[in-house]
């Protein structure tokens, strides 16, 4: 682990300094702006990959840690690291950010300055978010990344763009205050610290852990989103432009996810494991409510984000199953999502560029207007559905045998959702690429070598995932024992930091 | 590199290369990427089959596949008896349809991607038949349907075979569901999912029951039937049967190689692998021989009065599966997997056969339709014929052999054995009907087609006729290996199965299995009789019949009205549920009323926003976050006091 470089401060904000940079430029110099964004997270991307190779998967402990006292009278401090948890996610961030850039190539041709300014911010405060080790930092972030999500939905969205936006605020805001009182109220009772690593060895009495659970529920459930309160999902996706809709399902909506795993199970275990079955029961609502609505949507993204729904029950199911299965599946679902979902969101958007569409029934016949379009398309498909070979599979596959050891009748129940996520998504495919030639495709030229370009790293991960998923599922395996450890142990319980 | 990990890997290599560089490079020489890697298969096969036959078991991993916390899984090959003639039948149908597909599919526009997909199928076959260990098989599985898929929607233009292909894919992920049940239940009960271990320690679980809703189950039975969901939804066995007639949307040499003589065998494949499973539990046996044996029944009667004639064909092969079943059924693994064996070659033939016929008549399926082809198409009928007569059980052919095993060996297995004997037999005699009857509409008598299609009938050229024949080759001699010891015979493909699969013990003496043999040969006999009153003797009477019996008929030629039922009972009530229910109500009314409070005052609230900002939405944002920024500091102090 010699890196010259504070590594992880240096992928949070060398994104908010390029942000910061392409303000400064002319409003006019649009090449300017582009090439300087695509330079910015194609950097960050290259820096972030030591993450990858140098990463210890022996321990469980924080690595890459950063410390620095910031505002000692408050015992706030700037502490950045991170574990086989989270790890995964900063490389997703990076890299779904350089693809961002490069999608939104010629679709983002008003206030261009300003779009990519925010998605730079978004990148950096994302990754800080899955580096905090410390609750106000984290807090920071975790509400940072939400004013440029907010701009990326309302100003560059589709037409109704504003009601999506302010529903998404309002949603995502209710669940932070809540999670903003919790994060006080562990203040108090932490001897007035922030320190996320001293929190997750104090052993807080039961009934407060009950109520922080709810409380820092509310924040990560509204994320997730996990059923019930998953209805801003479908509208901020559908009004978000590509690159919003690809960070939102990407990264965004895996913080809840993300939370659960970082502060919910580690902090209030004996909480955690008592609620575990209501969450994996929501959960598994979700994986059918969310496939079963697939059914009923014309609208293409509105179906990929319901599958949203779907697949996120499946993260959530394995998290709570509270075995090592359930988690490192959990875990690699939430990447494998954001890599299928993510590049489903990009095929939809290569299309809308040429069609100006997204209703299902203006589509039929492209895989004979746009083969390789179509053949890019196939494969994230498969990937949606579970297919052994793809990503999909692996991660469904641990979860349902995840949740199956927790609870016979739930893993039971959650695996009709691989019944019907085939249901829903072949019949799209059907409805989109299959039968005859709908005029208002005719004639549209395939994909170019920018958008190829853009799909092909997706295409390798979820190829290598699937054949080689130790690659990935090594990482955790430190950090997802060691949680297991916690939340079945409560009480003896370390973990230390190791510093650069 | 090992050459066992060749088999599977030269199609593969093989389709990628078809896939990436066929469109714009190889174009119409693709064919040759893909014959020359099933080749390659085969030949690697063949040599792999002569180490097995002398005794060689192979079994090793080639690399860890998924390893999290106990789960452990690796991609392995077990190449044994039950593998080794799975490779043969593969390799070698395989390659036969690869080149009768030259010409059949000569001139299509997806040329390249056909090839891509036959050598990206005969991988997924092999690593379903090769691999040492269920997950494996669960990926060779899917892997397989996958291709089917790409198969059978290989015209994707037409709605009908777009529906088929997608229809195929989710039926059999019903049985999937349960299969995949069933693998997890093995890992939890038995800690491993490879072949070797589940098979030495499955014997801890006799007697172990499981509480489901209150019932206590026996463990082995659940297991076994979890699994045999898998088979039949892949195998097209009742109720999971809908998807193979359907599938007969594809290009026909698919039908041949995935839909009669591999895939669609698979099912029956994995009963077999996991017979020291299945014979733990009478209760699974049971149920695994009577599914076979009304399927069997079921799919035979349809297959009397349809006129597509690869239809006739694919409900043929779902009876022919049902065969198969009945035979592991009633512990007569061997025999089934021999049926399976030379089902492949002469099915395979059937469906090439009707593919020359189609190729010849400008696509036309409909038996009533055609007439005297004999004459324009003299080695597809003979060829057809031979087929026809293997699949009837007439003796000397392969089919008979098998199909005599198979009967015998039910005969002597008690109670259970006889009933499904007996419905055996009656197949044997629809089998022979229905079959025949393609002979004589199709081949003799008169031309009732346009006199365009008359014009143009001519032989398939030698690149579709010399599949045929060596398909004729095989459909005739492939049961010689296992001629019974009544008639003078080793039976050495019996032998040869018995350290995988084991032998029934039969005692009753030969005198019982020639009247048993004399059954079904007289069976066979009489339905080619019957074939030939009713299709060339006095075509008149079926018709007489039909009208005679209308609702019968009209329920056969509605195939019972199975996928009326599931349209009934599935389709429309998800439909439903999707589209009144969870759309329309409770997210649209229900959580988004509670959600939203008041919607109405939500949606008055963002319209004075929108005209408050009149597009400086930049400010707006601003506004909000600096106002979090202050709540949150306000908080944060009261809270430090």
């Amino acid at each position: 682990m010699q890196i010259g470089y504070p590594i992880l401060s240096t992928v949070i904000f060398l994104p908010i300094i390029g942000a910061l940079l392409i303000f400064l430029l002319k409003r006019a110099s649009e090449a300017l702006i582009k090439w300087t964004a695509l330079f910015v997270s194609l950097v960050t991307f290259i820096l972030s990959i030591p993450l990858f190779s140098s990463f210890d998967k022996t321990t469980a402990k924080m690595q890459f840690a950063e410390t620095y006292e910031w505002v000692p009278s408050w015992g706030i401090k700037y502490a950045l690291g991170i574990d086989g948890i989270s790890v995964l996610f900063v490389l997703l961030s990076t890299l779904l950010t350089v693809l961002c850039v490069t999608i939104s190539w010629k679709t983002i041709k008003e206030k261009t300055k300003e779009f990519y300014a925010a998605l730079l911010l978004i990148e950096g405060s994302m990754i800080g978010v899955f580096c905090s080790l410390d609750l106000f930092l984290f807090y920071i972030f975790w509400e940072a990344m939400l004013i440029p999500m907010f701009l990326l939905i309302g100003v560059w969205g589709g037409p109704n763009r504003v009601y999506a936006a302010i529903k998404f605020f309002l949603y995502t805001l209710v669940g932070s205050v809540l999670m903003l009182v919790g994060i006080i109220v562990l203040y108090i009772n932490t001897g007035k610290s922030f320190d996320i690593l001293q929190m997750m060895s104090t052993n807080y009495p039961y009934n407060l852990q009950l109520i922080l659970f709810w409380a820092f529920f509310a924040a990560f459930a509204v994320k997730v989103p996990m059923w019930p309160v998953h209805t801003w999902l479908p509208d901020a996706h559908t009004e978000a432009p590509t690159a919003g809709s690809v960070i939102l399902a990407g990264i965004l909506i895996k913080m809840g996810a993300y939370g659960f795993l970082r502060f919910s199970m580690p902090l209030f275990p004996e909480a955690a494991k008592a609620m575990a079955p209501a969450m994996m029961i929501l959960s598994v609502i979700a994986i059918i409510y969310g496939g079963v609505i697939c059914l009923g949507q014309t609208d293409l993204k509105r179906l990929i984000a319901y599958s949203s729904v779907s697949h996120m029950g499946f993260v959530t199911l394995g998290i709570f199953a509270l075995n090592i299965q359930g988690i490192q599946g959990g875990i690699l679902q939430m990447i494998n999502h954001g890599i299928v979902t993510g590049a489903l969101f990009l095929c939809v958007g290569i299309i809308y560029d040429r069609t100006h569409t997204r209703q299902i029934a203006d589509y039929g016949g492209t895989a004979t207007v746009m083969p390789v379009y179509a053949a890019f398309f196939m494969v994230f498909t498969l990937a949606s559905i579970g297919l052994p070979v793809t990503n999909g599979f692996i991660g469904e596959f641990l979860i349902i045998l995840g949740g199956f050891t927790a609870s016979k009748t739930l893993g039971v129940l959650s695996a009709t959702g691989v019944i019907i996520g085939a249901a829903y998504m072949l019949w799209l495919y059907q409805r989109v690429f299959f039968m005859e030639t709908n005029p208002k495709i005719q004639g549209h030229p395939d994909m170019d070598i920018r958008e190829i370009l853009t799909l092909v790293p997706l295409i390798v991960l979820v190829l290598w995932i699937g054949i080689y998923p130790n690659t990935f599922l090594s990482f955790m395996d430190a950090s997802v024992q060691n949680l297991i450890n916690r939340v079945n142990t409560a009480g003896a319980f370390q973990i230390h930091m190791v510093g650069r | 590199m090992d050459k066992y990990l060749l088999i599977p890997l030269l199609p593969l290599i093989a389709f990628t290369i078809n896939i990436v560089f066929g469109k714009g490079i190889i174009k119409e020489k693709a064919h040759w990427v893909s014959i020359l890697a099933v080749l390659g298969s085969f030949v690697i096969s063949a040599s792999t089959f002569t180490e097995v036959l002398n005794g060689k078991i192979i079994n090793y991993d080639v690399y860890n596949w998924i390893v999290s916390g106990n789960f452990r899984v690796t991609i392995g090959f077990l190449i044994d008896q039950l593998t080794a003639i799975m490779l043969i039948v593969v390799t070698s149908v395989s390659l036969l349809v690869h080149i009768y597909s030259v010409g059949y599919m000569h001139g299509d526009k997806g040329y390249y991607r056909f090839f891509a997909y036959l050598s990206l199928f005969t991988f997924s076959m092999l690593m379903l038949v090769m691999g040492n260990n269920l997950l494996q098989l669960y990926f060779g599985w899917e892997a397989v349907g996958l291709c089917s898929y790409f198969l059978i929607g290989f015209w994707y233009e037409k709605k009908s075979a777009a529906d088929a292909g997608k229809k195929a894919f989710i039926v059999n992920r019903f049985g999937d569901f349960g299969f995949g049940l069933g693998v997890i239940m093995i890992f939890l009960m038995l800690g491993t999912v490879h072949y070797s271990d589940i098979f030495s320690k499955v014997g801890t679980l006799t007697g172990q029951t499981i509480n489901i809703l209150g019932y206590n189950v026996d463990l082995i039975t659940l297991i076994a039937l979890l699994l045999f969901c898998g088979a039949v939804g892949k195998s097209a066995q009742i109720p999971l049967h809908v998807w193979l007639p359907d599938a007969m949307e594809g290009p026909t040499p698919v039908s041949a190689l995935i839909h009669a003589a591999t895939m669609v065998t698979a099912g029956v494949f994995m009963v077999a692998r996991f017979n020291p499973l299945f014979s733990l539990s009478e209760v699974a046996m049971n149920v695994v021989a009577l599914t076979g044996a009304i399927t069997s029944l079921f799919a035979a009667t349809i297959a009397l009065v349809q006129n597509d004639i690869k239809r006739i064909v694919a409900y043929s092969t779902v009876s022919q599966l049902g065969y198969m079943f009945l035979a592991c059924g009633v512990g007569a693994y061997g025999a089934g997997i021999f049926h399976l064996y030379t089902h492949a070659y002469f099915k395979a033939l059937l469906f090439l056969g009707a593919g020359s016929v189609m190729h010849a008549m400008a696509g036309e399926l409909d038996v009533q339709k055609m007439g005297g082809l004999k004459k324009h198409m003299p080695i597809t009928y003979i060829t057809f014929l031979i087929a026809s007569l293997s699949i009837a059980g007439i003796p000397g052919l392969a089919g008979f052999f098998s199909k005599d095993e198979i009967l015998w060996l039910a005969y002597n297995h008690g109670m259970v054995g006889k009933i499904v004997w007996a419905m055996g037999t009656v197949v044997a005699a629809l089998t022979a009907f229905y079959s025949f009857r393609i002979i004589f509409l199709a081949f003799h008598g008169k031309f009732r087609g346009t006199h365009e299609q008359e014009h143009h009938l001519h032989e398939s050229p030698k690149v579709m006729t010399i599949p045929l024949i060596i398909l004729a080759i095989g459909a005739i001699s492939a049961g010689w290996f296992g001629i019974p010891a009544a008639l003078g015979g080793s039976n050495a493909i019996a032998h040869f199965f018995e350290p995988v699969l084991g032998h029934p013990h039969v005692t009753a003496g030969h005198e019982e299995e020639f009247m048993v043999m004399g059954i079904s040969i007289a069976a066979a006999i009489g339905g080619i009789f019957i074939s030939w009153i009713f299709y060339s003797l006095k075509p008149e009477m079926p018709k007489n019949l039909a009208k005679k019996f209308k609702r019968i008929y009209i329920t056969l030629w509605n195939k019972y009205y199975v996928d009326e039922l599931y349209d009934f009972i599935i389709v429309r009530p998800m439909k439903w549920l999707a589209n009144s229910i969870l759309v329309a109500v409770t997210d649209g009314k229900i959580i988004e009323g509670i959600v939203n409070g008041v919607p109405q005052a939500i949606r008055n609230f963002s319209e004075r926003l929108r005209k408050l900002q009149t597009g400086q939405l930049q400010h707006y944002g601003l506004g909000m976050a600096l106002g979090l920024f202050v709540i949150l500091a306000l908080v944060l102090i009261a809270a430090g006091r």
